[in-house]
């Protein structure tokens, strides 16, 4: 190709693109990740501390435990999803790209995913030896982490969207996504209860991939959405 | 005609401009220069009015408009924790660009022995020459500059200047919004916002 001439980039360019560059970003400032990663990882280990060590207790409690602070340290780093790109005016530079505004958002949401929800899911086994829960059950934990992260993303790029504009958007952003993450985190809980207790779990297992399907389809544009009204 | 909470900040506005034209948004702080040109670009939605972009209403035709529009904004929209480099590579994925090197942009603008340090390193007007070479970078027919000049040394205005007429008079369009005189050696409009 001749110089001067213009090359025009694929959706999937604008995806990869936009993954890669919060990657580095979360490479390049590790503290924004590992910030929520170390509030999960106290919450469960303290939550034993506390209790006592009566081994049935800790069995009982653990799904709901570790469930509930998944769920937070997910929230607690929602917050900085577009923060940074609304301060430093990025944002705009992604509203007026050609690009569609759907994919860019998709491919932020990825990129928090992967900082932020698979390794909650890594560090869960670490921390479920803490209750004593038993290595099949420690699977099924896994298996609904895996799901439940990828739905909170989601539905929490879209309260992180609405909230941009907002200062302290902080309290407003968590009572817009809490009621929309109720169902991922009592199918959650249930299904590891039902795992730990050695009934059926298919079921739950079944709804948190059909919710994180509905979220993926339906999330990244009201994302895009919400982007739109916040930066009038 | 666009309202920003109570106020309108205008109304019966009409202008055009043509291939190789400068027009220059004129008029004190708070007149709505920049309301007009984030409207322009798609930020803000009009209340009312349409806008026409070879003669096809921008509304229905987004996308071919945002290709051919490069928007200079205030901030810099370049991420203080990537390099020069990394902020005009990631630019490259979201719109058509010259094929060309990103260190010819960055040469271009003087800051091409800074690419390896991250943004947040450079001084303002470094920074806002980085966010000039991004523009450089895109092959949009039309540059929209809120305050180009904004931190820049006079080497950086006399370059700016030089820009803006290299692109014109290549039968580029410019709309400029700017608080000082700005006189560059091409067909120029000016519109005064009240």
């Amino acid at each position: 190709m001749k110089n001067g001439s213009a090359r025009t980039p694929g959706l999937l360019d604008g995806f990869v693109a936009t993954l890669r560059r919060d990657l580095l970003l979360a490479w390049k400032r590790p503290g924004d990740v590992l910030n929520p990663l170390f509030f999960f990882a106290m919450v469960c280990t303290l939550f034993p501390l506390a209790t006592g060590p009566s081994v049935q207790q800790l069995q009982f409690a653990a799904p709901g435990v570790l469930w509930v602070a998944a769920l937070l340290a997910m929230l607690l780093s929602l917050n900085s999803l577009f923060l940074a790109d609304h301060e430093d005016g990025s944002l705009e530079q992604l509203l007026v790209s050609p690009q569609p505004l759907v994919v860019l958002a998709l491919g932020k949401t990825f990129a928090h995913w992967l900082t932020n929800g698979l390794p909650l899911v890594v560090l869960s086994p670490l921390v479920a030896v803490a209750f004593r829960l038993p290595g099949a059950t420690i699977q099924v934990l896994m298996l609904t982490l895996l799901l439940g992260t990828i739905s909170l993303s989601l539905i929490g790029s879209i309260g992180a969207a609405l909230t941009v504009g907002l200062h302290r958007g902080t309290a407003l952003l968590s009572l817009l996504v809490l009621p929309l993450a109720m169902p991922v985190l009592i199918f959650g809980t249930r299904t590891v209860s039902l795992a730990a207790a050695g009934d059926g779990y298919a079921a739950g297992v079944l709804a948190l991939a059909a919710y994180a399907l509905g979220a993926l389809s339906l999330a990244p544009y009201a994302t895009a959405a919400a982007l739109r009204v916040s930066n009038e | 005609m666009l309202v920003r909470g109570e106020r309108c900040l205008f109304a019966n506005l009409g202008f055009s401009v043509s291939s190789g034209e400068l027009l220059v948004l004129e008029g004190r702080n708070g007149s709505g220069k920049t309301s007009l040109l984030k409207t322009i670009v798609g930020i803000l939605e009009p209340d009312d009015g349409e806008l026409r972009w070879n003669g096809q209403p921008v509304r229905r035709h987004r996308q071919a408009f945002l290709a051919s529009a490069a928007w200079l904004s205030h901030r810099t929209g370049l991420k203080p924790d990537l390099t020069a480099i990394e902020n005009l590579r990631f630019e490259s994925a979201l719109r058509p660009t010259r094929v060309r090197d990103l260190e010819e942009a960055l040469e271009r603008l003087g800051v091409l022995r800074l690419r390896k340090l991250p943004v947040r390193a450079l001084s303002a007007g470094q920074q806002r020459r980085v966010s000039l070479a991004r523009m450089l970078l895109a092959s949009a027919p039309l540059w929209l500059m809120d305050e180009p000049f904004t931190n820049l040394d006079r080497e950086g205005r006399a370059l700016v200047e030089e820009l803006v007429c290299e692109h014109v008079g290549s039968g580029g369009l410019c709309i400029m919004a700017a608080h000082q005189d700005v006189s560059i050696d091409v067909p120029t409009t000016r519109l005064r916002l009240q």
